[in-house]
């Protein structure tokens, strides 16, 4: 046996038991941090509303302001956030997870949130927008507090629509594509309009703020799919003839809200619909050439007279597999409370009523943007609050997909996804 | 060698060295059964029930109701087609585009060892980065790939790459190909390089040219090897999961959404774990027959 088998033998035996050392170490840490100080998990998303810095900050002054609890956040993509809530669920990884407003009624049913409506305190009720107590709310019980009060506002850059001597934000969906329909063919920009029509619930978040403009819903009073006809079909023929008339930019279709954000930076497009985070990027020298420009107001009205934003707040919940729900229930008070959520107002607005006549928060978040906040945040509409949303949210993407690019009418394909929805209703 | 034969009375004649060797197999035999043999028995028994959440409990038997749902789902036979087509054009163009890499590297030129170990790159890149990378060259605004071809003159205007189904499922299957064809190269040029010198010479002094002996002497010497590169490639392409995920989730209009993104998307979006169970035993059903066919295939040919 040569010098190099036996060393290589050894060496072998070393990272062995190096290994096994390595397992024993972890499994004394994991008994013995829980007698000294606590450590939580929380998931976050990266994408819209507060930044990965904000969140960072808040984490760091509950620190802080709780040195025995340590927390570790992780941050994923949107779309990666609900698949990441579920298959973590069984292993009781996160202790916090942030959830939109389209889940309680799934995490609910299948217990992978838990009720926090005994914590809450009765003020909470009368103090927070209803709009945001809708976010975590499911057959009157709560499973999380609003954190991120958020809705698709309208954007618009001024100095462009100025140009074809539009001087205020248009009001209506007519006045929004004739403006569009005279910014292209003036040449100021090639496509004025830009969306987030990606196949992704970002589509929905459009879609029903068409939907409410024209005076349709989802479901009828007795719970059947109803946008396959009047104000949901006609919103996604307005869809699709923005697209075919070429004041859609046709990347549309597979751009989500960070790419419109993008896009109107760039100043290949007048207006959109987006989330408040916008304003302070669009409006952010260092990454937007149109910095200073852009707009923010009320969603256009459609001929229903009713211009209502999709709700898309989104709520921190305590997971069901928590070991530390008091931890857990007391970093989600702290960076849901009145004092955090103002200080950080610049990128998400807060939760709490009163914040919007705060001078403090006026001044952060923008004038601009508390006075189109105050007017539409009491004009809001939901998607459906079913258990099986998520699958139909995907049918419903699909169609308008196939709609979208041609491969359906938009009757065709909101039948078929109508068709779908009633399968899954049932269930 | 001579070793082991020694060692092998020994081991008869000490007893108890039949249980040494359990015992040092038994770390392995753990971590197979925990990552191999558990899932796989697991998934099956799921696959049994309608499972719809992530905890254990007890949910209601169907026997081959999943089974029923995934053959009678239009979805299911969509995504199957999608993954045909992906696992085909995908495979092919690997192979064509591999043998040339291979037979160029394969000829002595000068920094020959350089662009040896360039063009393995692509393969060397995590499959996330790849997806991450090409879904922003072919970004419809600030793509590199509008940028060339504007600038080239190719086309007039950007285009969106990713935006409609068909067209999509084309430029996924680019970025895959472009990650794999070094894999199906370094295993062809390893297959040249087993081909005697001697056939070329012989070929060469019966009058044969450049492409008379690549069709009668290295292609027909190569068949071993291009039938290892399309098991290997027809097998990872049909369970092609990371890279659509990373690039379109499926989208547009699910245009992308091959089997096993359709079977990811039944399990942990729609949380039902049971018809994602049932198609992931549909996918391996597929697989082992892939398996099956090709094992046979590379059989008679070592029999030749």
């Amino acid at each position: 046996m040569s010098v190099f088998d036996e060393l290589s033998r050894r060496e072998f035996l070393k990272v062995g038991a190096a290994g096994a050392g390595m397992v024993l170490l972890a499994a004394c840490t994991k008994g013995g941090e829980e007698t000294s100080s606590t450590s939580l998990n929380a998931l976050f998303m990266q994408q819209a509303a507060y930044s990965n810095t904000d969140t960072q900050g808040m984490i760091a002054a509950f620190q802080k302001a709780n040195p025995k609890i340590k927390v570790t956040p992780t941050f994923v993509a949107y779309e990666a956030l609900h698949d990441k809530i579920v298959t973590a669920a069984p292993a009781g990884t996160y202790d916090v997870v942030l959830i939109d407003v389209i889940w309680p009624p799934e995490f609910a049913t299948k217990s992978e949130v838990v009720d926090v409506t005994g914590r809450f305190p009765a003020n909470w009720q009368t103090d927070i927008f209803p709009g945001a107590l809708q976010t975590a709310q499911y057959q009157d019980k709560f499973y999380g507090v609003p954190w991120i009060l958020d809705t698709k506002y309208f954007f618009n850059n001024k100095d462009m629509l100025s140009k074809v001597g539009v001087d205020s934000a248009p009001t209506t969906w007519d006045e929004v594509v004739s403006a569009a329909t005279d910014l292209k063919s003036k040449g100021i920009v090639k496509y004025p309009l830009v969306w987030s029509w990606a196949q992704a619930e970002a589509v929905i978040c459009d879609y029903a703020q068409l939907l409410g403009a024209y005076g349709g819903q989802f479901l009828d009073s007795s719970g059947k799919p109803a946008f396959n006809a009047g104000g949901g079909l006609a919103a996604l023929e307005f869809m699709k003839k923005t697209l075919d008339d070429g004041i859609s930019n046709p990347a549309s279709t597979e751009s989500l809200e960070t790419d419109v954000v993008k896009i109107i930076s760039q100043g290949q497009a007048a207006m959109a619909l987006n989330w408040t985070f916008m304003f302070a990027l669009a409006n952010d020298p260092s990454q937007s050439e149109v910095a200073g420009q852009i707009g923010i107001a009320h969603t256009p009205v459609g001929p229903s007279g009713a211009g209502p934003s999709c709700n898309g707040s989104m709520a921190l919940s305590i997971a069901s597999g928590s070991k530390h729900p008091e931890e857990a229930w007391k970093l989600i008070e702290f960076m849901t409370s009145q004092t955090i959520q103002d200080q950080y107002a610049k990128l998400s607005l807060p939760i709490w009523k009163s914040s919007y006549d705060d001078p403090q928060v006026v001044s952060t978040a923008g004038a601009e943007v508390v006075a189109a906040a105050k007017s539409q945040l009491n004009d809001m509409i939901l998607r459906p609050q079913v258990p099986a949303y998520n699958e139909a949210s995907a049918a419903l993407q699909l169609e308008i997909q196939n709609a979208l690019t041609g491969a359906k009418t938009p009757q065709q394909a909101l039948d078929d996804a109508a068709k779908v929805w009633e399968g899954l209703l049932q269930s | 060698m001579r070793e082991k034969r020694r060692l092998g009375p020994l081991r008869v004649r000490v007893p108890g060295a039949a249980g040494t060797a359990a015992l040092l197999l038994l770390p392995s035999l753990v971590v197979v059964f925990g990552i191999v043999v558990y899932p796989l028995a697991r998934t099956l028994y799921t696959s049994f029930f309608d499972v719809n959440s992530p905890f254990p409990g007890r949910y209601p038997f169907v026997g081959l109701g999943n089974y029923r749902w995934t053959f009678g789902s239009p979805d299911f036979w969509a995504a199957l087609r999608r993954t045909a087509y992906f696992t085909l054009v995908s495979t092919w163009f690997e192979l064509i585009l591999g043998l040339l890499l291979a037979l160029l590297l394969s000829v002595r030129f000068r920094g020959r060892a350089v662009l040896r170990s360039i063009v393995i790159l692509p393969w060397a890149l995590p499959t996330i980065v790849n997806g991450m990378m090409w879904r922003w060259i072919f970004n419809p605004e600030y793509g590199a790939l509008n940028a060339l071809f504007t600038q080239l003159h190719l086309t007039s205007q950007y285009r969106s790459w990713l935006g409609r189904p068909f067209l999509a499922l084309n430029m996924v299957i680019v970025a895959d190909v472009w990650k794999t064809t070094p894999l199906a190269a370094f295993l062809l040029l390893a297959g040249l390089s087993t081909i005697p010198r001697e056939l070329y010479e012989a070929a060469r002094v019966d009058g044969a040219g450049a492409v008379r002996s690549f069709f009668s002497v290295t292609l027909p010497l190569l068949v071993p090897t291009i039938l290892v590169v399309l098991v290997v490639r027809t097998i990872e392409a049909f369970k092609v999961f990371d890279i659509i995920y990373v690039m379109t989730r499926g989208g547009p209009a699910n245009g992308t959404q091959t089997i096993a993104v359709f079977a990811y998307i039944q399990a942990f979006s729609n949380q039902r774990f049971g018809r994602g169970g049932a198609l992931a035993y549909v996918i391996a059903m597929f697989i082992l027959g892939f398996a099956l066919i090709y094992m046979r295939l590379l059989r008679r040919e070592v029999e030749y």
